[in-house]
């Protein structure tokens, strides 16, 4: 499929602007631009037909199931589409004054509450963009806490367990603290007797998804909140995972002191092939001086944007926060009201089934119920028929499902983390497990049909080593318009290219 | 309303088959210590219909049909129908981060053409597939220039838009670095001062148009902080970039933005999605997800994620940023319209802009008003001296349906009076009188 | 196409997979075989600058693959006299001859008794037992 610059012809465009009979006043010389950007220059129709083209190359919840772990790919409601669109919504400026945007402002007041019940915290902030930055502004309030008490200086440490997400270590980084890695027991857990020897007054705090990237509940989190609490350290709550205990047991209750939450996990917000997402924070009362600020207040029955907030450890992206987001997971939340927990419940029902069902043909590497998400191992497949876990995922593409996760958590070896969430149908379910089932059969019988798969896809399996070898990050414009099937020609012409 | 489809035969036969009794058994693990005993004290659920009348009470008490004149980083352009049907197909919109490529051609190649498009306008070598929006990548590019250089302290010019600055900072005790700002001097920023400030700095950063939509001397800033072995950044609005010269042409390291202005609806603040593009060789030190081009088994042209050894997901604590989950969607709304646009379409939309501006300026003068900085070149703003509190103007404005501007007073001293005025291709002649109207006298 | 498995009796070895190869007080240095295999193919290779100093047990560059970066620890210290240039421009020429062409850097050591601190082989044949 051509890129849309293929398809650019001098002299078309899709799109007219109002040209009202007024002169255009000239520019300096030397700031005018030289040189126009080479955008396409495309129709309207082709337009639409290009993106709609690019669309049927993809594959989305809405095509087909799609169980990824810990990213909780549930149905994405149609109906907060239209609400997202409403002109009082979308047309709003985010610098009006505070009466002209007293919907708005009711509608994040609302979901904050909803946040605080969810959490058994005490206060919210919406602002974050998406988990990570969740994560770090809750290390930001940690630092905050600790410098308003002096200890700012010695508590430099944050425990991770080694199953983590890839972003609770980053997020460490950017915030200025140093990584204390703590084991995973047998059963799953974190490894108390590991833990206890690295938490003093020079740890900082713990960071934590309860259920963690196994799938599995921590059944010491009673243990390890004390232990973090009497070295006077505080807990933060990775929110990933919380589409397995709404309404079932509160992180706050679990003795955890920040949270964050995944909009675009948990609370349906779509996500778009990469995002947005929103991530806010929920807090203990000991914690709310220092949140982002603006933070939503009310008087009465209105509200408003209260700047004045002297120990915030300031703003940490642009206005209130993703406010489209906010009307979509208000909505989710709102349409389910208390039988959020059966939300919880039904994918904890679903994981669980499908577990039942895959554990004898795949490795299992914790054998016990699990939560919302469940991890299994192609260790097995691997060394009696040379079969990973990737070639698992790209057979899986055949039968018309999305792969689950592969390779995470790197606790275990080909891994494959399953995650169905509520929305799926049992036949769906069904259909899943029999592709799994026959996949480990032909892992047997037929290898070279996982080994060349997918078959049926727009692309067969891709170079990523030369991708990342002699990185081709833009086109690079041919001489001439005529249509190149690959932008090898057009790389030659192009003096701006990366080696 | 729900979205469950298990019906209770359903559940019985998972029971059976996972060898509990009941569901409450799936959660024995749970301590009871930390187990929720009551129902969630949270309002009744709605049906779609309930729900549709909730929203639209609260949507209905938002004021937004006043005339925009507002701007200051997020603006009321029109946002093209085409737009909106591609981010409703469900394929892309309920699509995950693109981590299996063979199921995600059709957003990697959306990246691919989003990426080479930021590089187009910006004329940098190479972009990344968002950021979380204007502000927050200035933070990421004070890290880029800190690795980048070595060196610990960042140069902001006050005329940068005053939430990036508050982000910048806010970010900088955990990056390790300092934040030196250089004041405003008629609207604009001296060279010299920059010149001065930028001996230790690892990023000169300032914003063309500027806050106050005055054209900065965009190539001598540039040049002060490259003379001093500092990473120029420019802030630049991808919509100015038909008719202005971009950040690649005037020797910056970094363009960096909020892309609102191409795609996104204004919607109170976001989602939009921020842009970061640079020199070639800084891309190893980029945040972010980057897709490249490569080639399958039968050497079909295909794209992938690439060199995701920078990100979170491989080099963890070791990685550029914790980026994960971005803001692709509405970076691909960007990609749509600019697409429908072209050159002459941006151009034209540039001019345009520029044609009301100047007619607004205009006709605030003949109504008695002042600008702020006269002396200056503005594209999209201009700042407009009100000659009383610029709050209580905007409040004589608002009572006439006309939403004046930016009241300035909050962010910028001896700037009280004055309200930042924003002329997209959505205003006309009309409506501009009317504003002038409502301010004059 | 990656090399056979070896660990070449006349070389020097370091517990971060790195190998030495003495030529008067001068040493050549890269990566093992078992590192590039952990590794996969490789995609990058950032070198120090020459003239640069490296310090035993310290990171003096890094290599990358699709799917991991790791750090390249000196096994002893010196001044870096030459970067080879061949494998920046094919890093995948480590995985093909990590101990002939696929060579790294080359210093001039400053404290040659660090020599003494590292494993023969046969040492380092049983650490990756372990």
């Amino acid at each position: 499929m051509k890129l849309i610059f293929e398809k650019s012809q001098p002299g078309r465009r899709g799109l007219a602007v109002p040209r009202p009979d007024l002169p255009v006043p000239e520019l300096p010389a030397e700031q005018r631009r030289s040189m126009p950007p080479r955008l396409p220059e495309v129709a309207e129709p082709e337009v639409l037909r290009h993106f709609t083209e690019l669309s049927t190359r993809n594959f989305g919840i809405d095509t087909g199931f799609y169980p990824l772990g810990s990213c909780t790919m549930k149905y994405n409601p149609r109906i907060n589409e239209r609400l997202v669109g409403l002109q009082g919504f979308a047309g709003l400026h985010p610098l009006v004054e505070d009466d002209a945007a007293q919907g708005a402002l009711e509608l994040e007041w609302e979901l904050q509450e909803i946040l605080r019940e969810l959490t058994g915290l005490d206060a919210v902030s919406l602002q974050p963009a998406a988990g990570s930055q969740g994560e770090l502004t809750g290390l930001m309030l940690f630092r905050a806490y600790f410098d308003d008490r002096g200890e700012g200086g010695v508590r430099r440490k944050i425990v991770i367990p080694d199953t983590a997400h890839g972003t609770n270590p980053a997020s460490v980084t950017m915030a200025g603290y140093e990584l204390t890695p703590v084991k995973t027991d047998a059963r799953g857990n974190i490894d108390l007797d590991d833990l206890r020897g690295k938490v003093d007054g020079a740890t900082a705090g713990l960071m934590l998804t309860n259920p963690s990237t196994l799938g599995l509940f921590d059944e010491n989190i009673e243990e390890i909140a004390r232990t973090f609490h009497s070295a006077g350290a505080l807990m933060y709550y990775d929110g990933a995972n919380l589409n397995a205990v709404c309404g079932i047991s509160r992180p706050g209750d679990m003795g955890f002191d920040v949270v964050h939450f995944n909009l675009h996990k948990t609370f349906s917000q779509p996500h778009g092939g990469g995002g947005p997402g929103g991530g806010p924070i929920a807090v203990r009362a000991s914690l709310e001086p220092y949140l982002p600020v603006p933070v939503v207040a009310r008087s009465g029955s209105a509200f408003r944007l209260d700047y004045d907030r002297p120990k915030t450890i300031g703003r940490v992206r642009a206005f209130s926060g993703p406010f489209g987001v906010f009307v979509r997971a208000y909505a989710f939340m709102r349409s389910y009201g208390p039988t959020l927990r059966e939300m919880s419940e039904v994918a904890v029902l679903n994981a669980n089934y499908l577990l039942a069902r895959l554990k004898e043909a795949y490795d299992l590497p914790f054998d016990r119920l699990c939560m919302h998400e469940f991890v299994l191992s192609a260790r097995t497949l691997k060394r009696e028929h040379g079969i990973t876990a990737n070639d698992v995922a790209k057979r899986l593409m055949d039968y018309g499902f999305h792969p689950p996760t592969v390779y995470f958590p790197l606790v275990v070896p080909e891994a494959l983390m399953i995650e169905p969430t509520e929305t799926e149908a049992k036949e769906t379910l069904d259909a899943f497990v029999d592709a799994m089932l026959a996949i480990a059969r032909e892992a047997a019988d037929s290898p070279e049909l996982l080994r060349e798969a997918p078959h049926d896809r727009p692309v067969r399996r891709l170079d990523e080593v030369r991708a990342a070898r002699d990185p081709v990050l833009r086109f690079g414009f041919g001489v001439t318009n005529e249509p190149s099937p690959e932008s090898v020609g057009a790389r030659q012409d192009d003096e701006r290219e990366i080696a | 309303m729900s979205y469950l489809s298990l019906t209770d035969a359903d559940r019985e036969a998972m029971l059976s088959a996972i060898g509990v009794e009941s569901i409450e058994e799936l959660f024995r693990d749970v301590p009871e210590g930390v187990r929720l005993r009551r129902d969630l004290e949270l309002a009744p659920a709605l049906s779609e219909a309930e729900l549709q009348r909730h929203l639209s009470e609260l949507a209905a008490r938002n004021v937004a049909d006043e005339v925009c004149f507002l701007g200051a980083g997020i603006y009321d352009h029109h946002v093209p129908a085409v737009v909106d049907a591609i981010l409703q197909r469900g394929e892309l919109l309920t699509a995950y981060t693109p981590y299996q490529p063979e199921m995600s051609q059709g957003v990697l190649q959306a990246i691919f053409e989003y990426q080479t498009a930021i590089c187009e306008l910006t004329g940098m070598d190479v972009s990344n597939a968002s950021g979380y929006d204007g502000t927050t990548v200035a933070a990421d590019a004070c890290f880029v220039a800190k690795h980048a250089t070595g060196r610990a302290r960042i140069v902001v010019t006050e005329a940068t838009n005053p939430q990036v600055r508050q982000v910048v900072k806010t970010y900088a005790p955990g990056f390790g670095l300092e934040v030196v700002e250089i004041p405003h001097e008629d609207g604009v920023t001296e060279p010299d001062r920059v010149r001065e400030a930028a001996g230790e700095a690892a990023a000169v950063l300032f914003q063309h148009p500027n806050f106050f939509g005055c054209l900065e001397p965009a190539a001598e800033l540039a040049a002060a902080a490259n003379d001093a072995g500092a990473l120029p950044v420019a802030h630049v609005d991808l919509v100015s970039l038909g008719v202005l010269e971009p950040p690649g042409a005037y020797g910056c390291a970094l363009a960096i933005g909020e892309g609102q202005s191409a795609g996104n609806a204004m919607s109170y603040g976001g989602p939009h999605y921020g842009f970061l593009a640079s020199r070639d060789d800084l891309v190893r030190r980029l945040p972010g997800r980057i897709v490249g081009e490569t080639v399958d088994t039968e050497g079909e042209r295909g794209f992938v994620l690439t060199l995701q050894t920078r990100e979170q997901h491989i080099r963890r604590e070791k990685a550029t940023s914790n980026i994960t989950t971005n803001q692709t969607l509405l970076a691909l709304a960007g990609l749509v319209h600019l697409s429908l646009l072209g050159p002459n379409g941006l151009r034209e939309l540039g001019e345009t802009c520029l044609a009301l501006g100047a007619y607004a300026k205009a006709r605030l003068v003949d109504a008695g008003l002042e600008l702020a900085f006269p002396q200056q070149h503005t594209f999209k703003e201009f700042v407009v001296r009100t000659g009383r509190d610029a709050r209580e103007a905007l409040k004589a404005a608002r009572a006439n349906g006309i939403y004046a501007g930016y009241p300035l007073g909050r962010d910028y001293s001896g700037l009280g009076d004055s309200l930042l005025v924003a002329v997209t291709e959505k205003r006309t002649v009309a409506e501009i009188d009317r504003l002038a109207e409502a301010l004059g006298s | 196409m990656a090399a056979g498995e070896s660990y070449p009796d006349d070389l020097s070895y370091h517990p971060e997979h790195d190998w030495a190869r003495f030529e008067g007080d001068e040493a050549v240095l890269g990566v093992t075989w078992y590192a590039q295999d952990s590794l996969g193919e490789l995609v990058h290779y950032e070198p120090p600058d020459e003239g640069s100093s490296v310090v035993k047990d310290e990171s003096y560059g890094e290599v990358e693959s699709v799917k991991a970066v790791s750090e390249l620890i000196s096994p002893l210290s010196g001044e870096v006299v030459e970067v080879n240039q061949a494998v920046v421009d094919a890093p995948e020429t480590v995985n093909e001859d990590p101990y002939g062409a696929g060579w790294l850097i080359r210093i001039r050591m400053t404290n040659p008794a660090e020599r003494d601190q590292l494993l023969a082989a046969a040492a380092y044949r049983k650490l990756l037992e372990e």
